[in-house]
């Protein structure tokens, strides 16, 4: 996997009359230009008013697509932020796909990566269209002209740039556009470079899918089974008949549940309490979480089924058995829900000429595109996706299965279809609704010498597939091994000599799916935790510890770079009396992070984190301060799950209902967090899951000078007290 | 069944079933959505409007109980000086990420701020406890808290 796209083939142009101009790429990534909106699906159109609008391919969930996407655009052509404005891309798989999966959509942290150097040659393709226009208007040459905050200058002559775009409309788009060079830069890696969407989400007007009332539309909320798996066979709704805006209730035809439709959302939500419905158990869950633990511990005492890195167990279990000294230790992670503030929800409606159009936070539009295309048996473009603000998703909004979309297409196909239907999840739907982190256990033993270096580090692993089964297998497996099971572990830049890593799947026990950071949420904190132990057991610093396995690659030295400079930064070794630190570092999404956590109290009396201190390198920092957000953004997502969050099942009924016993971190939890940012030239990396792997370990590493080796999470179901 | 509903400075007639949430009675009738649906069950605070100048849940106060009362959500609280200086500063500090919790902590921090126009930061986390924030941009509200407090100081 690349993370700079080739530029391939040579452009074609369109020519037409009207005065817009619209740059873009066709299905095989070479760029184009058009000059109607029909000929192109654009990343960037400029209207002959000179207003231009970046199309962005990425949905915004809050990790700042709406403003990175627009920044790399306004970089090139030549204009400030204020100049530019931003609608999300239509659902075309073609046009719009991620390049990193070859299909639209976000996730893995890759929207900066993979659209770094494609909207930056669109900008720079409609800038030299713009420049040559100018240049034949005024008989100079275009190597004179640049285009300034939206003004063609240059030879003496200057006029906005709305002036040439009917002519420059009518060129063919360059086929390689001089990208302008990073000396020339004055918005990319510019901390002073604001949100786009600030203002509107700080005075209620910002439209997230949930915000969206079409007109007659029905509200269908969906009565589910406590037991996950159990099946719908028929429902009682006689006392939903006395809610006043109950319109009716329907089995949905995959028996998933039943879909209850309200005039209002209240309406809705108070009928479902009144509609009982007669479950078929047969196949439902019946496991509980200690069961699924029980299987997960059992898996980690057998021989693991796949030798991952296909080393010599045997030899390097016997070797670590001869060693001076053996740190080991068991782990466990339990499943975890997502909980993005916005709860699920979509709408679906039938236009006049029989197309179906999906409203929605849209983090995947190829996966629900497809299978609404398959529901309503449309051809794919007669189904159309417009993506609205999301309210988070941290991984949950991109399921294999468009499971809510689908949800909502079920709803709404078993209608007339004369009424828009507006699905609508509650708090307790999410929490109690699947597709969770699913639980994972390790087993490490580290194998130290005299020295109190490392001789052998075996490493089993077990847990439940995310990708096993899905579209993403054969992207995700690769001989049997399914890669967010383990990454993380041994594809480490630590150059740790013998090591064994061992995975075993376990059966399905709910629907699962990638949280953010997928597998690094558990595989950090047993590396990084590992360290420390080994660290302390070798009577070594773990700052000193960890740089001695951190050379002789690039890759080790950018992750010693943040290690030594987190640690710098937080005064590691000098914490002031009555504190304690940890420390933790990790790659992940081809980013490095290091983190601080400092800490007062210990585990029995109650523990305060007082202050976090990170280190990024993330390549271009093509936002900083969206870059130190997210990482803020990833360490309180990571700190608050492992303080206190699990999801558990007795008798396959799911224990949660909503925040009350699903704790959301609260604002008094994390005292500071300071992050610093490694100056770069390299390709941008992934930034808004890279800050969470850390913060867990870097935490129960804090604890554990203070007090107690914290093995299982969530921490305060296992010893440790927060004040 | 009728409800006369005093908000943002114009009354309101809406038709709704008593034991409403007020929360649905302005999403849904009124269509004033910047007031969002977090839980139903007043744990995470993305539903909080003002009742008389002070914060409260909506989707925890029934319309039944607030006829005689000044209701203000976000969509106004800009005619609010501190509430103009809380907007203020969460776009000088970038506070947002996925924003959908922000109204709720504005309209909250917006009753910190009446009660005690300098808070420490230690007071700012008390206060806004209940306001959940699932991208945990906590670090820029306190920061956008205390902004706001100078703002208004000036």
């Amino acid at each position: 996997m690349t993370l700079t796209p080739s530029r391939r083939g040579f452009l074609k142009g369109a020519a037409a009359t009207v005065a817009a101009l619209y740059v873009g790429a066709r299905p095989d990534g070479a760029l184009a230009s058009a000059s109607s909106e029909a000929a192109l699906n654009p990343f960037v159109k400029i209207d002959a008013g000179g207003n231009v609008t970046a199309i962005v391919k990425h949905f915004e969930k809050g990790q700042g697509t709406a403003t990175g996407l627009p920044t790399l655009i306004a970089e090139e052509i030549g204009l400030r932020m204020d100049q530019i404005t931003y609608d999300f891309a239509p659902s075309n798989n073609e046009l719009y796909k991620n390049l990193l999966f070859g299909m639209q959509g976000t996730g893995g942290s890759t929207a900066m990566p993979n659209s770094f150097m494609q909207y930056r040659q669109a900008g720079a393709a409609a800038r030299e269209m713009l420049i040559q226009a100018a240049a034949n208007t005024w008989g100079v040459d275009a190597s004179e002209l640049d285009i300034v905050e939206g003004v063609v200058t240059g030879a003496g002559q200057s006029a906005p740039l709305g002036d040439f775009v009917a002519a420059a409309a009518q060129l063919e788009a360059p086929a390689e556009p001089r990208l302008r060079d990073p000396s020339e830069w004055k918005l990319i890696g510019n901390p002073g470079v604001k949100r786009t969407d600030s203002a509107i989400k700080g005075n209620g007007k910002a439209l997230y899918a949930m915000d969206l009332h079409l007109e007659n539309h029905m509200v269908a909320v969906i009565a589910r089974p406590d037991q996950v798996g159990a099946l719908a066979q028929s429902f009682d709704d006689s006392a939903a008949k006395d809610v006043k805006g109950y319109i009716m209730s329907a089995v949905l035809p995959n028996q998933a549940g039943v879909a209850v439709y309200g005039e209002n959302t209240w309406a809705a939500i108070q009928a479902r309490e009144a509609v009982t419905v007669e479950w078929d158990t047969s196949a439902a869950e019946t496991r509980s979480s200690d069961d699924i633990k029980a299987e997960i511990m059992n898996a980690l005492d057998a021989e693991p089924t796949y030798n991952v890195a296909q080393t010599d167990h045997a030899e390097i279990s016997a070797t670590i058995d001869g060693a001076a000294r053996v740190v080991e230790n068991t782990f466990y992670f339990p499943l975890l829900a997502h909980a993005p503030m916005e709860p699920l929800n979509c709408t679906i409606e039938q236009t006049a000429e029989g197309d179906i159009v999906l409203h929605d936070g849209c983090q995947f539009p190829a996966g629900p595109h497809m299978a609404m295309a398959e529901i309503f048996q449309l051809p794919m473009e007669k189904v159309h996706i417009k993506t609205m603000l999301a309210g988070g998703s941290f991984g949950r909004r991109a399921t294999p299965t468009a499971d809510y979309q689908v949800e909502a297409s079920l709803a709404f196909v078993v209608t007339d279809r004369s009424r828009p239907v507006k699905l609508v999840w509650t708090r307790e739907d999410d929490i109690r609704g699947g597709y969770y982190r699913p639980a994972f256990g390790h087993r490490v033993r580290v194998g130290l010498n005299d020295a109190g270096e490392i001789v052998g580090w075996e490493h089993r692993i077990a847990g439940q597939s995310i990708m096993k089964g899905t579209a993403f297998e054969s992207f995700a497996v690769h001989d049997g091994v399914d890669h967010s099971s383990i990454e993380g572990t041994v594809d480490t830049p630590y150059q740790i000599p013998n090591g064994f890593f061992g995975l075993t799947d376990t059966p399905k026990a709910t629907s699962t799916l990638w949280w953010r950071s997928v597998g690094h949420t558990h595989t950090a904190y047993v590396m990084e935790v590992m360290m420390d132990a080994a660290a302390k057991a070798a009577g070594r610093d773990p700052v000193e510890f960890r740089l001695s396995y951190l050379t002789g690659s690039p890759d080790a030295e950018r992750k010693a770079g943040v290690l030594k400079l987190a640690a710098e930064k937080a005064g590691w070794g000098r914490a002031p009396a009555g504190r304690s630190q940890g420390i933790a570092v990790h790659k992940s999404f081809g980013s490095y992070v290091a983190e601080v956590v400092e800490v007062s109290g210990t585990a029995e009396e109650g523990v305060k984190i007082e202050k976090i201190t990170a280190a990024v390198d993330c390549g271009i920092a093509v936002n900083p301060d969206i870059v130190t957000a997210q990482i803020e953004g990833g360490i309180g997502y990571g700190i608050g799950a492992a303080m206190r969050d699990e999801v558990t099942l007795t008798d396959g009924v799911v224990d949660q209902y909503n925040f009350p016993d699903y704790e959301p971190l609260r604002i008094g939890d994390i005292g500071a967090i300071e992050v610093h940012i490694v100056a770069s030239q390299e390709a941008p990396t992934g930034i808004g899951e890279p800050g969470t792997p850390p913060a867990a370990p870097a935490l129960a590493n804090a604890i554990a000078n203070a007090s107690t080796l914290v093995t299982a999470l969530p921490m305060i179901s296992n010893g440790v007290e927060f004040a | 069944m009728s409800f006369n509903l005093n908000l943002n400075g114009k009354t309101h007639e809406v038709d709704a079933e008593p034991g409403t949430p007020l929360l649905w009675v302005i999403r849904d009738e009124l269509k004033l959505t910047g007031t969002k649906f977090g839980c139903g069950v007043a744990s995470c605070g993305a539903c909080t409007v003002h009742l008389d100048g002070a914060p409260v849940r909506s989707c925890q106060t029934y319309i039944d109980d607030v006829e005689d009362a000044e209701i203000t959500t976000i969509e106004a609280i800009e005619e609010d000086k501190v509430g103009a200086a809380l907007q203020q500063a969460w776009v000088e500090l970038d506070v947002v990420q996925c924003g959908y919790c922000q109204s709720g902590q504005i309209m909250s921090a917006v009753g910190l701020l009446k009660e005690n126009p300098k808070p420490t930061a230690q007071e700012v986390d008390d206060y806004m406890w209940g306001n959940a924030c699932r991208c945990a941009t906590y670090q820029r509200i306190r920061a956008g808290v205390l902004r706001a407090a100078e703002i208004l100081e000036a």
